[in-house]
Order: structure tokens, then C-alpha cells, then sequence
């Protein structure tokens, strides 16, 4: 028998950056096959194609042999394709039946028979849940299962898990397995995305492992191991070398000590971290995103609170200081958002330099802003014809430009670099490694908070694993450390 | 073939944030003109109508004071808004900050100041209804920032509350016991007026308002506060980013927006009213929203825009009278006024292309 699924050669360009180039992807009755890649490599990209959220650039999709053309999520369902998005899309003041009555986009006569059935369901697949619980009341490990009953009460064939376990406690991850061998046992498949690679090992059959928007390689079981799709999950392409002297690492700039915190989600995000950074040392921290990296910023800038730990600057506790008193102090940030969070969309490129400043004055002279703008765009070759030009019409590469500028005429002691270098081009990138290394070696503490390992590499002079929210090793920045680096970031600690 | 596109435009010419308030004027009086006619049956009747209105209010000897006279609290309310516009905060409780305004006003000259003779009388005065006007604006700014519970719900109802608090005040304890039981309280003692400029019944208010213009551009142009104002109200994650506190400011500015509003209302009674009245506020407050709009947030526009609109009701009153158009006719106008603000803001965002297939 043939494959229930088939995605050949697809291809989705989002404006700059080629998501999926010829991506060849299947799925079998009664099999569970998971999408392994590090953030941003495609998973969620292809499977949100084949749910018919996505238009594909090129490509096709056979389902049970025939060709489909799919261009919404509800065309999907029919065909019996079903995804579970990380965001959920359930009415919160509706019951579990009223919310699965709902997307059945039929009305239903008699409520009765859909609670029974809904019953019937919860019960086959061990996912315990009250048909007439209100969805509000609910935790998220209960929100997934009416998502994943959702699917099954439409008969859905396919099945896609984006991330399932992120929200997860392991006891119910424990159930949502047991659930998934269900389904398969009944003929489904199962499309599992993770980036964790115990998880992976532990319940599917076959693995495709996307990297950059490419297969990297589908594997059956038994033809891999951990340390096998570590390396093809993190394998190394190297873009350009830098010139590095070796660290002169001096006093302690920050410490950070036992910190816990929540995300916004109201999660642990953070869970007991430490590590310290010295000054004219570049202290990489590498993970897979979302392993509160983020948290461990606006922790340290004073954006996020502790629920407990403490943060030392220079041998100082800062843990209670607010966010203008950190600038001052000496602290720099480059988040991973330049749009969202460091510059103002609408304000002029000379207003986004001045974002931040180290001591208020009252008065904002526009005169005397100007002439500094004008030799800070071309000390840090920022191109556009006119510094009164609102930053939103800049390329990204530009507006990395003036955040960088900003933060380091700051004449900072610290600077948190979060994935710096994220959608630049290769002559930006070289920018800032360069910037980053100069502030390096004139003393500055840099904490780098790296996406991928390249950079961590390129960069740093010692590298921290982060795994849920915990430093989980310190490794060498030693390209034959590769691999033990990746196990660890997917959450093989004992290496 | 061919086929009509729609596509944004990537840069606002510069000649749009005075195209589009023209745009929108002209467009609403071009509807009041059609709706004259369509009501009274005569095309000639919708021509008299808008003779009268570019005429009257602006003619010295016949409006133009009143003109003048109805543009301070626009002024006044306008620049206030404009301030928490800039920010993204949508106060429309400028009415009521205006009513408390007034009411701290009456307070203090009928009764708190009624005997204290002295040159400082009408200066605390001010100042009292300026207060007034803060804290009205203050309790949304604080539930809004602590809370995060809407201002615009928080600000309206407070509108009601100000409007039948006065009420009550008039209706009861306060009524001028030799005011034929009009809802109106005593006269305020002479001493406490504001000094008019001879008989044409233009008062000093004129010269606080232009005074307020220029402190409100120094404050928003020419000060780091007005500008981390501006980041808030751009993107509120790079201003908390920046170190902003964005709690304080919010608070800050709803305070001085109230504070205009209130200070607006304080001199409509001690330079026009001279006592505290029922309706005495033809809605001050909330067409400062409408000039806030139309100046587009620049606090010299609000001169020019609060000129034109004390002359829009000027004009209307005196169609009222010699016309017999209702004045819903005015308030509806000055809705439309704002509706195609809004709307030309939009879709002068986008340009239509005519593309060849």
C-alpha cells in the first residue's frame, strides 16, 4: 500500500528568505513520523502547508494517491488532514462539545449524541476530559486534549502535533503518548514536531530532520541515534571565518545567581540559572530557542521580574532596579526583535538613535541630535538618504545597524546580544561579530544569546548549554564539541 | 485586460495632513448642504445656509467675538487631548474634566473666595479648576495604568458622573435662591471675573489659551518628556525597552490633559458664564476630540482648527435662528467632520493603480 501522504519537492519563499527549498516529505497509515529541526529550520512552515494555511510557491501534495490542492484549514479537515497548533483555537467560554460542534461547522440537532459521542471518544483514547467543562477553566494540558478529541471526533487521518509537548507536564506527555499509539493502532498517522530529542527518540517511527529549510535526511527507526540526528539536526555550515585574539577575560561584570522566573504565559522559564561574565570575555549561551533565552535577557535589563535569585553588576546587587537605572548602569541589550522591541516603527532614524540615553536631561534638543546622528550614520555606515526618515522603511540589516549603534554608544560595561545577527545578510553579520569583538576586547562583558551554534562558535570564548530554563554544561567553543553541544541542547543531559 | 489595484503607499506625501482635514470639512459641509435641501425642498436654501455660515461668525461687528469666544475651550480641550493622543490613550472624558473644572470654580467664587478681595481671586481660581480638571483625569490615567482597564469606558462614564454631579448642584444646594428656580446658581461676584478686552466680550482667556499653545509645544517638541511620550504612544514594548516608565507617564499626561479641560471649563465661568449653568457646555469637550484630530496632533493647528470649528457653531446658532435648522443638524456635521477624518486617514494610505494584465 501506498503512502497515505505525500509533499513533493515544496518550496515557500517569505519575502528575503527561501523557508522550504524542494522539501520531500510522507507519511504512512499507522506510523508516527516526526519533523526534527532547530526554530526557524521549517517544521511548523511545511506542516502549516499542508493544513492550508500556507500557500506553497511550488510543489505537490498526493493524499491517498490522488493530488490535492488545499487552501484552507476546513478543506483540510474534510480531507481529513487535522493540525494541533502551539496556539490554541478553542472559544474560551464555550463548553469542550460546544467548541467541538463548532468546528464541525454543522448544526447539531441533538446535543446529547455529541456528549456521548465526545464521551466515547475520551474514553478509546484515554484522554479524560468533561464534554461540559468550559474550555476558560481548563489548564493547557487539558486545552491540547480537546484539540486532539476535536480532530479525532472528525475522524482526521492525519494528525499534525506542532510542539505538543512545550506545555506539557511529563505526566502528561506520558498520556498524550499513549493517546498517539491509539491513533496509530487505529490507523491514523501521526505527524509529530519537536525539537526534543528524547521525545522523538521515544515515540516515532521515522524522522525527518529539516535543516535550513532543507532535508537533512528521513531516517527509519534503528538507522539513528541520538548523536546521529543531533549532528544532522545542528551539522555545521561555516559562512565566513573571523579574526579573533584570544580573550583577556578581567573583573566580574554580572553574576547571576539561583534566578527563577516566570514566562508570559505564566510558565517557569527560568529554573534556578547561573552564570556569571567577565569583563573582555564573550560568554555564549547556546540552546534551542524558547529555552528562556528571552527570559534570561529581560531579566538581566530589568524587563522581566525574579521570582527569586539574585543578579550582581560589578559586585553589586541589581535584582531590584528598574530599567533606566540598568541603562545607566551600563547595561546594553540587542533583542532578537528589532521591530517589536528596539526601535519605534514610526519615529525617525535620528529618534530611534536616541531611544536610550544613559542620564535624562530635560530638555531634547533636535539641533544637537542631528549633527551626532549625522557622524553616527556614517561611523556605523547606516545606508539611507535621510536620518529624519522613519525607521520602518529601512532593511533589516539597516535597523540592526541603529540598534546596534544606539546600544553601544552607550558605552556600555554589558552588552546582552540576543540572536544579533537573525535575517541579516552575510555583510551585516560580518558588522556586527566585528562590532561585538571591538567591544570585546576593549573590556565590555558580552553575553550572547545565540540561534544557531555558528554563531556561538564564531563568537564565543566560553559556551553555556541552557535546556529548560537551567544551565545544563559548560563546553569549549571547539567545533569537535559539536555534537555533545547538540545533545545537550535537545535535552540529553548525561553526557 | 484591465484591472483596478489597490496598493499602500509606502511614504505619506507631504501635503496630506493638510489635504486630509480640507478634504474632510468639505466633504461634510457638501452633506449638510444636501441634507438642507432635502429637508427644506429649495437647492437655494442649502446656498443661503453656507453663506451664512462663512459670513456671520467671521464678520466683527456681527459673530466674529462670539466666534472667538467659543474658540478658547476648544482650544483648550483640543490641546489637552492631544497630549494623550500623541501617547495612543484615548481620553474622551474631556467634558466631564471640563464640568469638574467649572464646578471647582463655581465652588471657589461663590463660596470658598466669595469676600477675598484681591488681584490673586481670579488667578486661584484658575488654578482650582485647573486642579479639578487633573484629578477627573488623573483616576482614569491610574486605573488605566495600574489596571490596564480601558480609558475610554473609564473616561466617558466619568463624563456622567461629572455632568449629574453638577446637576444635582444646581438643582439643589446650589440653585440661586433668586433664580426663579432656573437650574442655574448666583451670579459670581464681580471681583472674580475674568477682565474682558472693552465691550466686545473677549476676555483675557484668550491670551492663557495661546500661552497653554506654546507650553504644550515646548513640552511635546522641545523635552525628553514629550518625546519618550511619543515612543510610548509608538511602540510601548521599545519604550519599557528604553527604560520609560510608562505607568508614570500615562498618569502624568492624563493629568494635564485633564488639567486644559479643567482649566477650560474655569474660564468659561469666570470669563463668559459668570455663573454655573445647566448645558452651558454646547460639548466643548468632546468636539476637542474632533480638534485634536483635525490639527493632527500639532499644537499650533489647534488655533486655526478651534477658530473655524467656535465659528462652525457660531454660524450654526445663527441658522438656527434665522433659518429654523435644528441644531442636531450642527452636532451631526461635526460627527461627519470626524467619520471622514478617520476614514480619509485610511484610504488616503492607499493609491489606486489602473494595471494591465
Amino acid at each position: 500500500m501506498g503512502p497515505l501522504l505525500i509533499m513533493k519537492n515544496v518550496v515557500k519563499r517569505f519575502p528575503g528568505i527561501l523557508a522550504l527549498n524542494k522539501v520531500n516529505f510522507d507519511l504512512f497509515e499507522g506510523e508516527v513520523h516526526a519533523l526534527l529541526g532547530e526554530n526557524g529550520a521549517g517544521k511548523t512552515t511545511l506542516m502549516n502547508i499542508l493544513y492550508g494555511l500556507y500557500r506553497m510557491d511550488e510543489g505537490e501534495i498526493f493524499y491517498r494517491g490522488e493530488k490535492v490542492k488545499i487552501h484552507s484549514p476546513s478543506q483540510a479537515l474534510t480531507l481529513g488532514i487535522g493540525m494541533v497548533q502551539q496556539h490554541f483555537t478553542l472559544v474560551p467560554s464555550f463548553t469542550v462539545a460546544e467548541n467541538i460542534m463548532l468546528s464541525t461547522r454543522r448544526f447539531e440537532k441533538n446535543v446529547s449524541d455529541v456528549i456521548d459521542r465526545i464521551r466515547k471518544i475520551s474514553k478509546e483514547y484515554e484522554l479524560r476530559i468533561d464534554p461540559n467543562a468550559r474550555i476558560w477553566q481548563m489548564s493547557v494540558g487539558e486545552r491540547q486534549r480537546v484539540e486532539i478529541l476535536k480532530l479525532l471526533y472528525m475522524n482526521a487521518k492525519v494528525v499534525i502535533l506542532d510542539e505538543p509537548t512545550a506545555v506539557l507536564t511529563p505526566q502528561e506527555t506520558r498520556a498524550l503518548f499513549r493517546a498517539i499509539r491509539l491513533m496509530i493502532e487505529n490507523g491514523a498517522g501521526v505527524i509529530f514536531i519537536s525539537h526534543k530529542l528524547k521525545e522523538v527518540m521515544e515515540i516515532s517511527d521515522r524522522v525527518t530532520v529539516l535543516k535550513n529549510g532543507e532535508v537533512a535526511g528521513t531516517l527509519k527507526r534503528g538507522e539513528y541515534d541520538e548523536k546521529k540526528l543531533a549532528r544532522m539536526m545542528v551539522g555545521r555550515n561555516v559562512v565566513f571565518q573571523i579574526e579573533k585574539k584570544p580573550a583577556n577575560p578581567g573583573r566580574e561584570v554580572l553574576r547571576v545567581e539561583d534566578v527563577r522566573a516566570l514566562n508570559d504565559k505564566g510558565f517557569t522559564a527560568l529554573n534556578g540559572i547561573n552564570l556569571e561574565v567577565r569583563e573582555g570575555e564573550i560568554l555564549g549561551v547556546a540552546g534551542v530557542a524558547g529555552n528562556g533565552q528571552r527570559e534570561l535577557a529581560e531579566v538581566i535589563t530589568g524587563l522581566r521580574e525574579v521570582s527569586s535569585g539574585r543578579i550582581i553588576f560589578y559586585g553589586k546587587d541589581i535584582t531590584r532596579e528598574d530599567v533606566s537605572k540598568r541603562i545607566s548602569l551600563g547595561i546594553s541589550y540587542i533583542p532578537q526583535d528589532r521591530k517589536e522591541i528596539a526601535t519605534c516603527p514610526n519615529l525617525s532614524i535620528a529618534e530611534n538613535l536616541f531611544l536610550k540615553s544613559k542620564e535624562r536631561t530635560f530638555w531634547f534638543d533636535k539641533r544637537k541630535i542631528l549633527d551626532t546622528v549625522k557622524t553616527l550614520i556614517e561611523k556605523y555606515s547606516i545606508i539611507t538618504p535621510d536620518p529624519l526618515q522613519p525607521v520602518k522603511l529601512l532593511s533589516g540589516g539597516n535597523i540592526q545597524k541603529v540598534v546596534v549603534a544606539r546600544e553601544f554608544e552607550l558605552h556600555p560595561r554589558l552588552i546582552i546580544a540576543e540572536h544579533p545577527t537573525r535575517g541579516l545578510d552575510v555583510a551585516s553579520m560580518e558588522f556586527v561579530y566585528r562590532s561585538l569583538l571591538e567591544a570585546r576586547d576593549r573590556g565590555v562583558a558580552i553575553l550572547l544569546l545565540a540561534g544557531d551554534l555558528d554563531e556561538i562558535f564564531t563568537l564565543s570564548d566560553r559556551v553555556v548549554v541552557i535546556y529548560e530554563g537551567r544551565i545544563v554544561g559548560e563546553v569549549e567553543p571547539d567545533p569537535s564539541n559539536l555534537e555533545k553541544i547538540g545533545l545537550m541542547m535537545a535535552g540529553v543531559v548525561d553526557v | 485586460m484591465y484591472k483596478i489595484k489597490v496598493e499602500k503607499r509606502l511614504e505619506i506625501p507631504r501635503y496630506f495632513p493638510v489635504l486630509i482635514p480640507l478634504f474632510s470639512i468639505t466633504i461634510s459641509l457638501i452633506l449638510m448642504g444636501i441634507t438642507i435641501w432635502a429637508t427644506t425642498g429649495k437647492f437655494s436654501n442649502a446656498l443661503e445656509a453656507y453663506k451664512e455660515m462663512f459670513s456671520w461668525p467671521f464678520i466683527p461687528e456681527c459673530g466674529l467675538s462670539d466666534t472667538i469666544q467659543k474658540m478658547i475651550p476648544l482650544m483648550l480641550t483640543g490641546l489637552g487631548l492631544t497630549i494623550v493622543f500623541r501617547m495612543r490613550i484615548w481620553n474622551i472624558g474631556a467634558e466631564g474634566q471640563l464640568y469638574l473644572g467649572a464646578m471647582a470654580t463655581t465652588w471657589g467664587a461663590l463660596f470658598f473666595l466669595k469676600d477675598f478681595q484681591s488681584p490673586l481671586v481670579v488667578p486661584i481660581l484658575l488654578i482650582l479648576g485647573t486642579l479639578a480638571g487633573a484629578f477627573w483625569g488623573v483616576i482614569p490615567g491610574v486605573l488605566k495604568a495600574f489596571l490596564n482597564l480601558d480609558e475610554i469606558v473609564a473616561t466617558l462614564m466619568l463624563n456622567y458622573i461629572a455632568y449629574y454631579w453638577v446637576n444635582y448642584l444646581i438643582y439643589g444646594p446650589w440653585k440661586d435662591p433668586h433664580g426663579y428656580n432656573f437650574p442655574l446658581t448666583a451670579m459670581f461676584p464681580e471681583h472674580t471675573w475674568l477682565p474682558s478686552m472693552g465691550d466686545t466680550g473677549i476676555h483675557l482667556g484668550i491670551f492663557i489659551a495661546f500661552g497653554m499653545v506654546v507650553i504644550v509645544y515646548i513640552l511635546m517638541n522641545k523635552t525628553r518628556w514629550g518625546f519618550d511620550l511619543k515612543v510610548i504612544g509608538d511602540n510601548e514594548k521599545a519604550a519599557k525597552y528604553a527604560g520609560i516608565n510608562t505607568k508614570k507617564n500615562i498618569i502624568f499626561a492624563m493629568m494635564l490633559s485633564g488639567a486644559l479641560a479643567g482649566l477650560a471649563g474655569a474660564i468659561q465661568m469666570l470669563g463668559v458664564q459668570h455663573r454655573l449653568q445647566h448645558g452651558f457646555s454646547p460639548g466643548y469637550g468632546y468636539t476637542g476630540i474632533i480638534i485634536a484630530w483635525l490639527s493632527r496632533l500639532n499644537p499650533w493647528a489647534t488655533i486655526l482648527v478651534s477658530f473655524l470649528f467656535g465659528g462652525l457653531i457660531v454660524g450654526s446658532e445663527q441658522l438656527q435662528i434665522i433659518m429654523r435648522i435644528p441644531i442636531s443638524l450642527i452636532n451631526a456635521l461635526q460627527g461627519i467632520i470626524l467619520f471622514s477624518l478617520l476614514a480619509s486617514e485610511t484610504i488616503f494610505r492607499y493609491r489606486i493603480r489602473i494595471v494591465k494584465r
